[in-house]
């Protein structure tokens, strides 16, 4: 096995490399494997601002493998559409080599031979690094960074803090502005709390409280960088109040509210501003037709969806950019403004190469003083894997497959259902399972694992209603996540038909037999929105399970048949 | 083994479970007003006059965040005189198991005609808005109102 340090002069990769011809984003150099820190800080400079962006973090402040989807079919006018495509598709839209870097960051096939040959991405201290050279390299009158949020949730110290730790980071980074979505899961006392002393701007225009309709955070800030003024407006996840527990946060209403977006967009020309960024958390393919209806934002940082794209989208005057997630990547836009006007825009996507890049020693610091009361927890390994063990694709995962084997056999149930997260990380075939890779996949704050008789009726209906919110072709009626993942039960799906009409075959597994609608199931799962639901956290769940099986093996799943794609 | 497993009504599936349904799942299996019992309802009030569309801004989620309390904001384009007003707007839900919503009453002295309110609705389902005009004249709008049964937002 080649060690993590050495990959910058690997080249067990390097034979795949005539199978594609394209450079990359990275050019020669990601091609050819010799990346280092000043490869991936390459950039011609131009214009009077930088805008840095970062999104779903999902509170990774260490590097990480993350696999990035097999499956992650786009409906409706957006079909075959970046960002749905994947692996050759994808790499040959984007020009980009297989097996080069690039491929590794950003495409899934191949992944556990690469991730050995090119080592982790992400981690706080590497992305300090960047922001910090970036800076010095611009001047810091000249640079933005601004985080689309899903930021202060999804590892172990993050959930035991209540997102201090995250915000201390943030801080340390110098954020400029951040929007939200996990974030509310902390519960809106203590969001309002971290937000009142925080020394970043939190924006969302489109959180009303509901008893006066008034804005509940500032909608907007104007910036001043390089002698041009940049309005930020913020737009927290427009499904918020349906996709986590409203419990949390019930005096709030979200919704996507493109008249007031652009209002406010016309009131930040007023003010003089020459840009003006949306620092969105809605979704890619909300945020692409939100583009083609709201007039005059001239960039959209996308988040929510975890896409990353090495270019960007243009929808009319304005363009979209997808930075991806849990700290893989940094996005870098110079904006040059002229008359008054965005002139042009040059625009890279930086992975973040844990190997080849330097850790920042101020922020590593930090980061280990914030882990440290967790440290031999989070180290603490419960069993390993055999098997790759990752998150995302539109209807299954192998990390998602363990938890409901787990649910299946330490809650005694027929079937179990696991939520369709995009978040949490990749364990390599030989990796131990340590608590921290446990709860990197479960750490919410509501976490319960309930057990309960289900008809089949019920279940359907459950699918059905899912499925509706993936593939519904309309995206302003599409809220983010993947398939919910199924333990013991299979069935086929139609991504094309409409709600009501797109789930059939039903199979209970271990018997073979069809689902019957009447009957009742024992099923257990987690994450309900519900408040008061009951029974144990899923990271003592799955600990459990592993802890007995000791060596975890996850057959390929087949249990979900897609057509209509 | 566990022992005390509850057994689930629809109402306590839609809640317990991962992604329940939001407030409609819970109302239990009444008969549901259709697209039928609403033109039935706007039949009782003006027969079988025509409607025209435009005038009526109808202005309601996409997805209720709560089906119990869905907001819905109404506005009649009219300049509200004495020659020119609106008379009355009507709201209907066609999946509720009773079709009529709200009604209300306007005169010129109301200065515009716009009402805002919230409703509960107990599945996705339109939403239909007749506006009446001094002049006997009627309008419409219809919208779609998605109530689902949420979680597993990514």
């Amino acid at each position: 096995m080649i060690s993590r340090r050495e990959f910058l002069q690997a080249t067990a990769a390097a034979a795949a490399l005539t199978a594609g011809s394209g450079l990359g984003p990275l050019g020669r150099a990601a091609a050819q494997q010799k990346l280092s820190q000043a490869d991936i800080l390459r950039f011609q400079p131009q214009g009077q601002i930088t805008i840095l962006h970062v999104a779903d973090i999902h509170a990774q402040l260490m590097p990480l493998q993350f696999r990035e989807p097999a499956v992650n079919l786009g409906v409706g006018e957006v079909k075959g559409l970046p960002p749905h495509l994947t692996d050759a598709a994808f790499r040959e839209h984007f020009k980009i080599a297989a097996g080069s870097a690039d491929a590794f960051a950003l495409t899934s096939d191949d992944f556990v031979s690469l991730a050995r040959n090119y080592g982790r991405m992400g981690g706080l201290d590497r992305i300090a690094t960047l922001v910090k050279a970036i800076r010095a390299e611009r001047g810091d009158d000249k640079v933005l960074l601004l985080d689309g949020g899903d930021t202060w949730q999804g590892s172990w110290s993050s959930l035991q803090t209540k997102g201090q730790d995250m915000v201390d980071v943030m801080s340390a980074l110098k954020l400029d502005a951040m929007t939200s979505h996990w974030e509310f899961t902390l519960g809106a006392e203590r969001v309002k709390e971290i937000v009142e002393k925080a020394s970043f701007a939190f924006l969302a225009q489109n959180i009303r409280d509901k008893e006066w309709n008034e804005p509940v955070f500032p909608p907007r800030k104007v910036f001043e960088k390089g002698g041009v003024k940049v309005a930020v407006i913020g737009q927290a996840l427009p499904r918020t109040a349906v996709a986590n527990p409203r419990w949390m946060f019930p005096e709030w209403e979200f919704g996507i509210r493109e008249d007031e977006l652009q209002k406010q967009v016309e009131e930040a020309r007023a003010e003089g501003a020459a840009i003006v960024v949306l620092l969105s958390h809605d979704g890619f393919d909300v945020d692409r037709k939100l583009a083609s209806r709201v007039k005059g934002i001239d960039v959209i940082l996308t988040a929510h969806t975890h896409d990353a794209m090495p270019g960007l989208i243009r929808v009319g005057d304005t363009v979209l950019v997808a930075s991806g997630s849990h700290g893989k990547f940094v996005s870098r836009l110079d904006i040059a403004v002229k008359d008054g006007k965005v002139a042009d825009i040059r625009f890279k996507l930086m992975p973040v190469f844990a190997d080849a890049i330097a850790p920042d020693s101020e922020m590593a610091t930090l980061v280990t003083k914030l882990r440290a009361p967790y440290a031999a927890d989070l180290a603490r390994e419960i069993g390993r894997t055999d098997s790759l063990l990752y998150r995302r694709g539109n209807f299954n995962g192998s990390f998602d497959d363990l938890i409901c084997d787990a649910m299946l056999t330490q809650r005694d149930a027929e079937i179990a259902l696991s939520p369709g997260f995009r978040w949490g990380g990749s364990l390599l075939p030989g990796e131990p399972i340590t608590w921290e890779a446990i709860t990197n996949a479960t750490a919410i704050t509501y976490p319960n694992c309930y057990r309960m008789e289900m008809t089949g009726a019920q279940l359907k209906e459950i699918l059905e209603d899912v499925a509706d919110n993936i593939f519904h072709p309309d995206p302003y009626f599409q809220g983010g996540g993947d398939m919910v993942r199924i333990g013991g039960m299979g069935y086929a799906i139609d991504v094309g038909k409409p709600m009501g009409s797109r789930i059939s075959g039903l199979t209970h597994l271990k018997s073979g037999k069809p689902i019957d609608a009447s009957r009742k199931y024992v099923v257990a799962g987690w994450a309900s929105v519900n408040e008061g639901t009951q029974g144990p956290p899923i990271w003592d769940v799955v600990r459990d399970h592993v802890a007995a099986t000791r060596t975890i093996t996850i057959k390929p799943n087949d249990a979900v048949k897609v057509s209509g794609a | 083994m566990l022992t005390h497993l509850p057994t689930l009504s629809r109402r306590d599936a839609v809640k317990a479970a991962a992604w329940a349904l939001a407030a409609a799942a819970i109302a239990p299996r009444l008969a549901f007003a259709d697209e039928k019992a609403v033109a039935a309802e706007i039949k009782k009030l003006y027969g079988d006059k025509p409607m025209a569309s435009g005038k009526i801004k109808l202005d309601v989620p996409e997805i209720a965040e709560n089906g119990l309390v869905v907001p819905i904001n109404i506005e009649i384009e009219s300049p509200m005189t004495e020659a020119d007003y609106v008379k009355a707007v009507h709201v209907f839900a066609e999946g509720n198991p009773q079709p009529g919503v709200v009604s209300y009453q306007f005169t010129p002295a109301c200065g515009k005609a716009s009402a805002a309110t919230r409703m509960r609705l107990a599945q996705t389902q339109d939403i239909i808005c007749v506006a009446e005009m001094s002049n006997g004249t009627l309008h419409t709008a219809k919208a779609n109102i998605k109530v689902t049964i949420g979680g597993c937002g990514g």
